[in-house]
């Protein structure tokens, strides 16, 4: 169901979310204590943000947009502020998240009290999925025993919430703590505005806060000593598909693709597109990807995006029209059923797709795609209804040639592989 | 000074009354939900927004606040 995860020493950089990991199990608190240190947290607030802001972190959830920024925005606020972890992880395809809050909890955990610290909040919590038993048991003992070391000044409280795709997002998160759906709101109001109960809310993906944790300790300098200027620090990926090693890795910020997939032992077949950046990425083909740095502005400048580090090879034996058309059905039978074009919109791109990919699209599905497209695109409440047509459309660019045959002779054979991208179970059957 | 319309779409319905209303500005996709252009809106064009905006059962069309034109 997801990609298989691996524990692996990265390779080019020296590991930094990752020092300390034992394959013997979990870091617990002594031995997080022992390799990173305490977590000082006599800097004054607003020392803090500036460093942050100095570090040229941004979100490792997929937008990527300036912690430090985010950081005073909610400091800000007139209210007392509230700290929410986001490690829902909603993309299937991607691993990263999970990987850190089960091998790496106290680093997270760090970092949500750091992030506290800086905006002066009063409540702390760390959302996964409801399904996630397992890990939320986890790390609720994690968080007694860092209550019962007198760590966190603010005790962090680990929620569950519904597994939907959308109730990921960041607005869905907000409402659903302060008593409300699991859905997404209409903005603005956004969160660091107006968000739990009204307070100021600052919501962050988990490995985010892991990075937080580090430059509170050891500075913005030490952060930039790893990736390009513009686009600082270490990042988390999943690697998956058509790939030798598959699993996730710890890289500098900007390293090309091509390069990441090397350290992942090479292409397990010749691999014919990448799809980088998961469900709300793109497909790109392997020659135009390869050298391509892994950051945000480099991939947009290839018609790509970087979203949560999913990289996802796809072997020339296998159809990327077909692996579309299976994620995009999944993607609208997860709406949250509230806006319109996405609800009866993303429907009908997927049954465009899958006449397209599966039944010979009788000389009009490929146009059909290429006309809901705009239809949909941007009308939603939230991104949800972008991601998917972003990658139809990415489809579309990068297998034009196979679009054009499928459209007019009929399915490829590639459609009878097995399917390579990761859908859950309760969205199969189309 | 310019005014934007906007539609709130989780409490859109798609009654299409503002396309009704509103045809010179407002379009109604396939599913019947109104397709607001993210351009301005001419001004001869401003008091029918309102009565359209008004007239919307779910009161989902909203006039955002006149914004300095840029350039």
């Amino acid at each position: 169901m997801t990609a298989v995860v691996e524990m692996r020493s990265p390779a080019g950089i020296r590991p930094r979310l990752l020092a300390g990991l034992h394959a013997d199990g979990p870091t617990d608190l002594v031995g997080h204590e022992l390799t990173f240190g305490p977590l000082p947290l006599d800097m004054r607030p607003r020392q803090l943000i500036d460093t942050v802001e100095r570090s040229g972190l941004v979100g490792r959830g997929g937008a990527g947009f300036p912690t430090g920024r985010k950081l005073r925005s909610v400091a800000d606020g007139r209210r007392a502020a509230v700290v929410v972890a986001n490690g829902s992880e909603g993309e299937p395809a991607s691993a990263k998240d999970r990987f850190l809050l089960t091998w790496a909890p106290h680093l997270v955990m760090d970092g949500i009290t750091a992030a506290a610290h800086a905006v002066g909040a009063t409540e702390a919590y760390l959302v996964l999925h409801h399904s996630a038993t397992r890990l939320g048991a986890a790390l609720q003992a994690a968080a007694e025993a860092r209550n019962v070391a007198g760590i966190d000044p603010v005790p962090i409280q680990v929620v569950g919430i519904p597994d939907r795709y959308t109730s990921s997002e960041q607005s869905a998160i907000v409402q659903y703590l302060s008593g409300g759906p699991a859905r997404p709101t209409f903005a603005p109001p956004r969160p660091h505005e107006r968000g739990v109960d009204g307070r100021p809310t600052l919501v962050n993906n988990v490995e985010t806060l892991a990075h937080l944790a580090l430059i509170a300790r050891f500075g913005d300098h030490w952060f930039r000593e790893v990736g390009a200027a513009s686009a600082p620090g270490s990042m988390l990926v999943t690697v998956s598909g058509a790939i030798t090693r598959p699993g996730v890795y710890e890289i500098a910020v900007g390293t090309p693709v091509g390069q990441l997939l090397m350290m992942a032992g090479g292409p397990a077949e010749r691999p014919r597109a990448i799809l980088v950046g998961g469900y709300f990425g793109a497909w790109l083909p392997a020659e135009v990807a390869w050298p391509v740095p892994m950051a945000h502005a480099a991939l947009r400048a290839v018609g790509g995006a970087l979203g949560a580090g999913i990289v996802i090879v796809l072997p020339e034996s296998s159809c990327g029209l077909a692996e579309t058309a299976r994620v995009v059905r999944y993607l609208s039978e997860e709406t949250a059923e509230q806006c319109g074009p996405c609800m009866f919109g993303l429907p009908a791109l997927a049954d465009a797709m899958i006449d397209l990919a599966f039944h010979g699209g009788r000389r009009r599905a490929a146009e059909q795609v290429a006309t809901l497209i705009p239809l949909i695109e941007g009308r939603g409440a939230c991104r949800h209804p972008d991601g998917a047509t972003q990658l139809a459309a990415s489809a579309l660019r990068a297998f034009r040639p196979d679009a054009e045959w499928h459209d007019r002779v009929g399915p490829c054979l590639g459609v009878r592989r097995r399917p390579l991208l990761p859908v859950p179970a309760s969205a199969e059957g189309s | 000074m310019s005014y934007r319309l906007r539609v709130n779409p989780i409490t859109c319905d798609a009654h299409g009354v503002c396309a009704e209303l509103l045809p010179e500005f407002i379009r109604l996709d396939p599913w019947g939900y109104p397709i607001v252009p993210r351009a301005d809106l001419p001004a001869d064009l401003v008091e029918h927004a309102r009565l359209a905006a008004a007239a919307c059962p779910t009161l989902a069309l909203l006039i955002d606040r006149p914004r300095r034109r840029h350039g």
